[in-house]
């Protein structure tokens, strides 16, 4: 009994690395991160069709940019972030930062595919193609194989503890990898001189850049979120011998 | 605002495909990765509910 | 230290010459992965000279990494490879000399193979020779970026496929630029930075990778 509430001081932010203080920590923030996500989402969406005028140049289909940017952003932002949880793993020996890192490759995989499947929606109208070969959607292409073979081999190990070490081990590899990789493919693009996007450079309009932005913060929230309730989830798999997770989905109920 | 009427507003200026794809099929994924999370903690919770109630009989029977 | 890398070295080639079919399994793989673009693209000498290098690379490239399941399998199997993690030389050293061992025994075999292949896909001969020259510099960082791969799904089911998932985007930047290298002579441009990128890539790879392929070795085998 005293142990407990000795635990319970707050001594440092390494606290929540425990398994049993992160989770009901989580549990109290997921809604609120939840309930962000959807005011900024209809903030933005708002702003997407009802305030910012068409461009004068590509019509309405620049819409689809207040998605596609926020989305190519997030894919590499939750590389590096795996990456990083990924080192923490290694470096602190704690649990929590590799549940963090696996959690996290879903949503990045998932939303690399969204900033690919955008692309293309945009490059119909705007080219007339629905790929091209060009520096960014290349590396984003490659990214995405990246996020798969990371999520391929945690699901193909068994052992948590040997998943986990791989896994890191190959997220720290990819983030060597990919600078390396997008100079490679930018070299490659301008030496085959093939199409290049080029977007116009003027300058943003303000309403244009907030709503960009609200979307951005959206986007985060959401991430947030859902990398929060798959974290939960794997510490149920992980804990489920320990009788503090019984006492917390008791009291859930 | 942009559009005088709906139709308008889902024609996109003939851009409508292409826009309401990209929306549609991300809001799908979002849809289908909340449900997906939410239905694995639904699984496991009630197996270890099972496991618990199982171990509980066990102690019983002792 | 290069003691120890000459007795890996040949114990490992010794090994291999025993089995001569799973060197030339992956040659012959080579060979008819290269001929059948013409039966599927086009008998066209000028097209076959278009793609021709990099078909052979990425030729090479796919026989490499199917090859790579072998660089630890039967150590892994007869016990060989526990012996190693607890021997008291650097693991890192072993991992390098079995990829040294690999390369001699399959890397060199593809780059003498290449200019036969290029006549095949009616090359020039400065062609065959700038293309030859950069598979001798980029099928060691082809095994040793998969040594990494293949140290990592050691007893993995389903370990094949998921390597090949596993190390194929990080192949990309040696496959770029050792076929840029022929399409950059072609301009006008001049190979040197091609060969220099890939001698970067070649010494960053001999220094970091095998101390990766050690580490996962290590995770592997716990």
């Amino acid at each position: 009994m005293a142990a407990e509430q000795s635990e319970k001081k707050p001594t440092s932010w390494l606290r929540f690395s425990s398994p049993r203080n992160f989770y009901p920590l989580a549990g109290k923030m997921i809604p609120w991160f939840m309930g962000l996500a959807i005011v900024l989402v209809l903030a933005g969406l708002y702003m997407t069709f009802f305030v910012v005028p068409p461009d004068y140049q590509q019509g309405n289909s620049y819409r689809i940019m207040y998605i596609h940017v926020p989305a190519a952003w997030m894919s590499m932002l939750i590389y590096l972030l795996m990456a990083f949880y990924a080192g923490l793993y290694f470096v602190l020996n704690v649990k929590l930062a590799d549940m963090m890192a696996g959690s996290l490759a879903i949503t990045g995989a998932i939303f690399t595919f969204i900033a690919l499947w955008t692309g293309a929606m945009w490059g119909k109208p705007t080219w007339g193609t629905w790929w091209v070969w060009d520096a960014r959607l290349t590396s984003e292409l490659l990214l995405l194989f990246l996020y798969l073979g990371y999520i391929s081999l945690r699901a193909a190990i068994d052992d948590p503890n040997r998943a986990a070490k791989a896994s890191g081990l190959l997220a720290l590899v990819g983030v060597v990898n990919v600078p390396i990789i997008y100079f490679s493919v930018k070299w490659w693009n301008t030496l085959h001189q093939g199409a290049s996007i080029t977007t116009n450079k003027t300058s943003m309009a303000t309403e244009m850049f907030i709503t960009l932005m609200i979307m951005v913060f959206a986007f985060w929230m959401y991430t947030i979120a859902v990398v929060l309730m798959r974290v939960r989830n794997e510490i149920i798999e992980r804990e489920r011998d320990t009788n503090w997770l019984v006492e917390e989905l008791g009291k859930e109920k | 605002m942009n559009w005088e009427n709906p139709s308008q507003f889902f024609a996109m200026g003939g851009h409508g495909l292409y826009i309401w794809a990209s929306y549609g099929v991300l809001l799908l994924f979002i849809l289908v990765e909340i449900f997906a999370v939410k239905k694995h903690r639904k699984d496991i919770t009630r197996r270890l509910k099972r496991l618990m109630q199982a171990r509980a009989k066990m102690v019983e029977k002792e | 230290m290069f003691s120890v890398i000459n007795l890996m070295v040949r114990r490992d080639i010794l090994l291999a010459m025993r089995r001569p079919q799973d060197v030339m399994t992956s040659l012959f793989f080579f060979i008819i992965v290269v001929s059948l673009f013409p039966l599927g693209v086009s008998p066209e000498m000028e097209i076959l000279r278009t793609i021709g290098p990099g078909v052979i690379w990425v030729a090479a490239l796919l026989a490499t990494m199917l090859s790579l399941g072998r660089l630890f399998s039967a150590d892994h199997q007869d016990g060989t490879l526990e012996q190693m993690i607890l021997s008291p030389q650097p693991l890192a050293l072993m991992v390098l000399s079995k990829c040294v061992a690999h390369w001699l025994l399959t890397g060199i075999p593809l780059v003498i193979l290449t200019p036969l292949l290029g006549l095949l896909l009616g090359l020039a001969g400065d062609e065959i020779q700038t293309l030859t020259l950069t598979l001798l510099l980029g099928t060691p960082v082809l095994i040793l970026i998969g040594s990494i791969g293949a140290a990592l799904t050691l007893g993995v089911r389903g370990g094949g496929v998921l390597l090949s998932l596993l190390i194929l985007p990080l192949f990309v930047p040696v496959l770029i630029f050792g076929t840029g290298a022929v399409s950059s002579m072609n301009a006008g441009m001049g190979v040197e930075a091609h060969f220099s990128l890939l001698g970067a890539f070649l010494v960053l790879s001999l220094l970091l990778t095998p101390w990766a392929s050690a580490a996962a070795l290590k995770i592997s085998m716990e």
